[in-house]
């Protein structure tokens, strides 16, 4: 193989997804250059599945032709490659436990709750509603007054965070939750996260967000 | 070096969460108090210090407390820095992450809570979950006929991969898969083979031996040889004994 072939980085990803778009968010915090390649999730390109052939999901970032797979794992491996500039996780370990645990919790949470609110109907959507808010609710506790969930800085659970903001709009429209007036403390963090231009440049048009999810709706079936 | 801390692990005896740490601060040398605590009965105290999961292993550290076992095992590594448990490489430490990631979400939970996860439901009806919804231990333990073998051989392909992908990424370096020295995936790995053993034996299957994954069963072997690790692990038989009453209770109230 020739040498250079394989230097460089290159992020397989998928529009939509909040994973992906943590990724996105810190190697543009980092200030990295990296090829975005796109992935049709129903055609998985070889690449892929050989650079995640364990769970053969994106994001996958491949390094100089090494893959690191899983979103949170990627997030503190560009922090860590690139230890030079922007922080992601504070110095101390007592508040880098923090981080790891709220980024744990999110990814724990989010995902799965939300998407129970486009997915369910009646009795279980209104179940699921609950569940989210109560979420909703422990993380608007957690960021308190703060400018960001580590303090000052942009950091862990802001990036692992964000990205689903941008479901807001989606979650309303199909459940009648409004995150903004279930957790209205989130609402400055929200817009100061936007403020970024790593934040503004990754996220994903909500209602782009919306047409994705009417289709998925329709390609399983619910009304 | 700063002045010693003082470290309190609030935990259960059985749980192997905490067995994890009691390694982990066991491997670093850190001196620290043990509380245990009554599942059934969660004292004040732990609701104080873990509101958000309200569950056992917490470690406090000059107060402060951390939870979530591999939130815990991460915060002992670098507070206290030797022996390290991590590479110092940031790709082999994504790499030992990911392993541990993938030890936790196919062989320990494949769901935010599961019911082996709470142990304080001990002997209280479960919901009914399907046997893809559990971890593959937890199928095991509640199943017979085809559902065993279908989850044994789930569980041997979990292994399978895991003994693949450590040969891959960590090229043997020394009796452990970190090194010459026990970390972060031997702790994890090295921890979970007495719930294994337990499984086999009260479930009458072959789940974890040197024919089928000689790798892992080599460094597992290391791991448990330790006198550190053989004097702070749970007694065997008392994991023996609460493996088989539960799957004793699973197999009778599936038969209601």
């Amino acid at each position: 193989m020739a040498e250079g072939e394989n230097k460089g980085l290159v992020l397989l990803d998928f529009w939509v997804s909040p994973f992906g778009q943590r990724c996105r968010i810190a190697l543009a915090e980092k200030g990295v250059e990296y090829e975005y390649r796109e992935e049709n999730l129903r055609d998985k390109s070889p690449l892929l599945l050989k650079s995640n052939p364990v769970h053969k999901k994106i994001p996958v970032l491949i390094h100089d032709g090494k893959p690191v797979c899983e979103s949170l794992i990627i997030v503190q491996y560009i922090d860590e490659a690139w230890p030079d500039r922007a922080p992601l996780l504070p110095a101390d370990s007592y508040a880098r436990a923090q981080a790891r645990f709220w980024a744990d919790l999110v990814d724990k949470k989010m995902y799965e709750s939300g998407t129970k609110l486009w997915k369910l109907k009646g009795e279980a959507q209104e179940e699921a509603k609950k569940e989210f808010i109560e979420i909703l609710k422990l993380l608007e506790g957690e960021l308190g007054d703060k400018k960001y969930f580590g303090g000052d800085t942009f950091g862990l659970v802001d990036i692992a965070l964000v990205p689903f903001t941008a479901w807001f709009y989606s979650y309303e429209a199909c459940a009648n939750l409004s995150a903004e007036k279930e957790a209205p403390k989130l609402v400055p963090w929200v817009k100061r996260c936007r403020e970024r231009e790593s934040v503004s440049k990754s996220l994903p048009d909500p209602l782009k967000v919306y047409e994705f999810v009417c289709f998925l709706k329709k390609v399983y079936g619910i009304e | 070096m700063g002045e010693a801390k003082q470290v309190t692990l609030y935990g259960f005896w059985l749980s192997p969460y905490c067995a994890l740490v009691h390694l982990a601060l066991k491997l670093k040398g850190v001196a620290y108090e043990y509380v245990e605590e009554d599942l059934a009965n969660k004292s004040a105290t732990i609701l104080q210090l873990n509101p958000v999961h309200q569950k056992v292993p917490v470690l406090v550290v000059d107060g402060k407390p951390v939870a979530e076992s591999r939130v815990i095992l991460e915060y002992i590594d670098e507070t206290w820095a030797e022996p390290s448990f991590v590479p110092s490489d940031p790709y082999s430490r994504a790499r030992v992450r990911f392993w541990v990631d993938f030890f936790y979400q196919r062989l320990i939970r494949t769901m935010p809570s599961h019911p082996l996860d709470d142990l304080s439901t001990i002997g209280t009806p479960r919901k009914v979950l399907a046997n893809s919804m559990v971890p593959p231990s937890y199928a095991i333990i509640r199943s017979q006929g085809e559902e065993l073998e279908k989850a044994t051989k789930e569980f041997i392909e979990v292994l399978r991969i895991l003994e693949k992908g450590i040969m891959e990424d960590f090229p043997r370096k020394g009796p452990f898969i970190h090194g010459s020295s026990p970390g972060l995936l031997d702790i994890i790995v090295g921890t979970g083979n007495a719930g294994t053993k337990a499984i086999e034996e009260v479930a009458d299957v072959k789940l974890f031996n040197e024919e089928m994954t000689p790798q892992l069963y080599s460094y597992v072997h290391a791991f448990l040889s330790l006198d550190l690790v053989k004097n702070t692990v749970v007694p065997y038989d008392k994991v023996f004994e609460a493996i088989k009453e539960r799957r004793m209770m699973a197999l009778s109230s599936s038969k209601e």
